[in-house]
């Protein structure tokens, strides 16, 4: 062995046995202090490698940052979509369920379903368009309801369509039954799209609440079909007749799906109608 | 040739008219689609067919409205007559024309539905239809004209190129 030989194996030793001193744990302080330094400098090392690294990369990071945001944006927007259209299918579902609850609940009469595809193109007129018509044996004079109460009654009919004249028409007039006050009197329409009530007896005693059916007089429409109900009453001594505003059962303005009572036929009571002899 | 993108382009406005501006109501009236077509359309210099476009119009909207015809026929044709009449007098001044004749087709319009209405035994009183319906649909009409005219404007265009016109 030469004299390099032997410095070698002698640092070795020395160095191992600093080792395997500090292994054993009898060079805790200066150990710790140095393994800290140690890591000290290598947490300053990463952090300057990774703003190194952040500095070259950024940009490629940025195009991918932003692809992947207008694909999730995307998928938001998508998803939003869904989300409106099970809403509507949810609102859709329960509109025709209370129809088919409203069915149910009077099976003396059949129904068709429609939906409400337009109205007249005439602010003097409040008609709507439904989407079926003589094809789905519609005709005309059927009364038109929905779960909450009377709409009016179809006016003309098409092979797949047919017009609908509401109640709150200008030219509409229903004969009507007061429930609790047990008197009949005419519901009329205005252009304003509201209706109130004529013909009232100034012998009845008519109070706001008081419920409003069809009374089937006149053979246009079916009895005990709801209307609404009674706001206010306005009665003057000097007039024939009382006459009261009425709160329609039925909301005109978000008309979307009717029914159509289709075993209902309307009597025509013009030649029974006594006439007048000059 | 090219009139004839007035059954798809008079359709689209009655069936635009019944969905969607009949919903769009200021008080009990809204604007008419159809109309303002028909006028924007009758005012363009190098249009022929103005006539022929008012009875399409007349025979769309006597097939979807309760309306009686003779208001649509009487209407829509003497909106094209005063179309006609007005492009000559106010020819300069085309978007003035194009509000004067929306103010006077709307208020022709309303004031013969309702004479005619009332004839036929709608109870209409005066006030409430100027206030709640006519009144509203002039306001709308007069906002709905411009952008209506500028199309109708490009259509002509369209239908009838400056080669041929000239």
């Amino acid at each position: 062995m030469n004299s390099r030989s032997l410095q070698t194996t002698i640092i070795f030793l020395v160095l191992g046995g600093i080792l395997a001193l500090a292994l054993g744990g009898f060079f805790g302080p200066a150990s710790r202090q140095f393994g800290s330094g140690l890591i000290e400098l290598q947490t300053w090392f990463a952090a300057r490698f990774l703003g190194i690294q952040d500095f070259f990369t950024a940009p490629r990071d940025i195009v991918s940052l932003r692809a992947r945001n207008d694909a999730l944006e995307s998928q938001v927007s998508q998803l939003q979509t869904q989300i409106i259209e099970l809403q509507q299918l949810t609102g859709e579902t329960e509109r025709l369920a209370s129809l088919v609850g409203f069915a149910i609940s009077k099976p003396e009469n059949t129904y068709r379903a429609a939906s409400v595809i337009g109205r007249d193109p005439s602010p003097f007129l409040h008609y709507i368009i439904i989407n079926i018509g003589s094809n789905d044996d519609i005709r005309r004079g059927m009364p038109v309801v929905t779960n909450q109460g009377l709409v009016g009654r179809v006016d003309a009919v098409i092979a797949d369509a047919a017009r609908v004249q509401l109640i709150t028409d200008p030219a509409s007039s229903v004969n009507i039954y007061l429930q609790n006050a047990e008197t009949n009197a005419v519901l009329f329409g205005s252009v304003t799209g509201d209706v109130s009530l004529d013909m009232i007896s100034q012998n009845e005693v008519v109070e706001p609440g008081d419920l409003i059916l069809t009374s089937g007089l006149g053979g246009g429409y079916p009895s005990d079909l709801t209307i609404g109900q009674v706001v206010t009453v306005r009665t003057l001594e000097f007039e024939l007749f009382q006459q009261a505003t009425v709160q329609a059962a039925v909301d005109f303005t978000r008309l979307e799906i009717v029914l159509v009572i289709t075993n209902f036929r309307p009597v025509d009571i013009a030649p029974l109608e006594p006439q007048t002899t000059p | 040739m090219r009139n004839l993108i007035a059954f798809p382009l008079l359709g689209l406005g009655v069936i635009i008219q019944s969905a969607i501006v009949s919903q769009i109501k200021l008080l009990s009236g809204y604007a008419d689609l159809p109309l303002l077509m028909l006028a924007g359309w009758a005012l363009q210099q190098r249009v022929k067919s103005a006539w022929h476009w008012a009875l399409l119009v007349c025979v769309m909207l006597g097939f979807v409205s309760s309306m009686p015809w003779p208001i649509l026929v009487v209407s829509y044709l003497g909106l094209v007559f005063s179309a006609q009449a007005l492009q000559r007098r106010v020819w300069q001044a085309p978007l003035l024309a194009m509000f004067s004749l929306t103010f006077l087709g709307t208020l022709f319009m309303h004031i013969l539905s309702f004479g005619v209405l009332s004839i036929l035994g709608t109870p209409f009183i005066f006030a409430d239809v100027m206030s709640l319906i006519t009144l509203p649909s002039l306001l709308l009409n007069m906002l709905f004209s411009i952008p209506v005219y500028a199309f109708m404007r490009e259509m002509a265009k369209w239908v009838y190129p400056i080669e041929e016109y000239e």
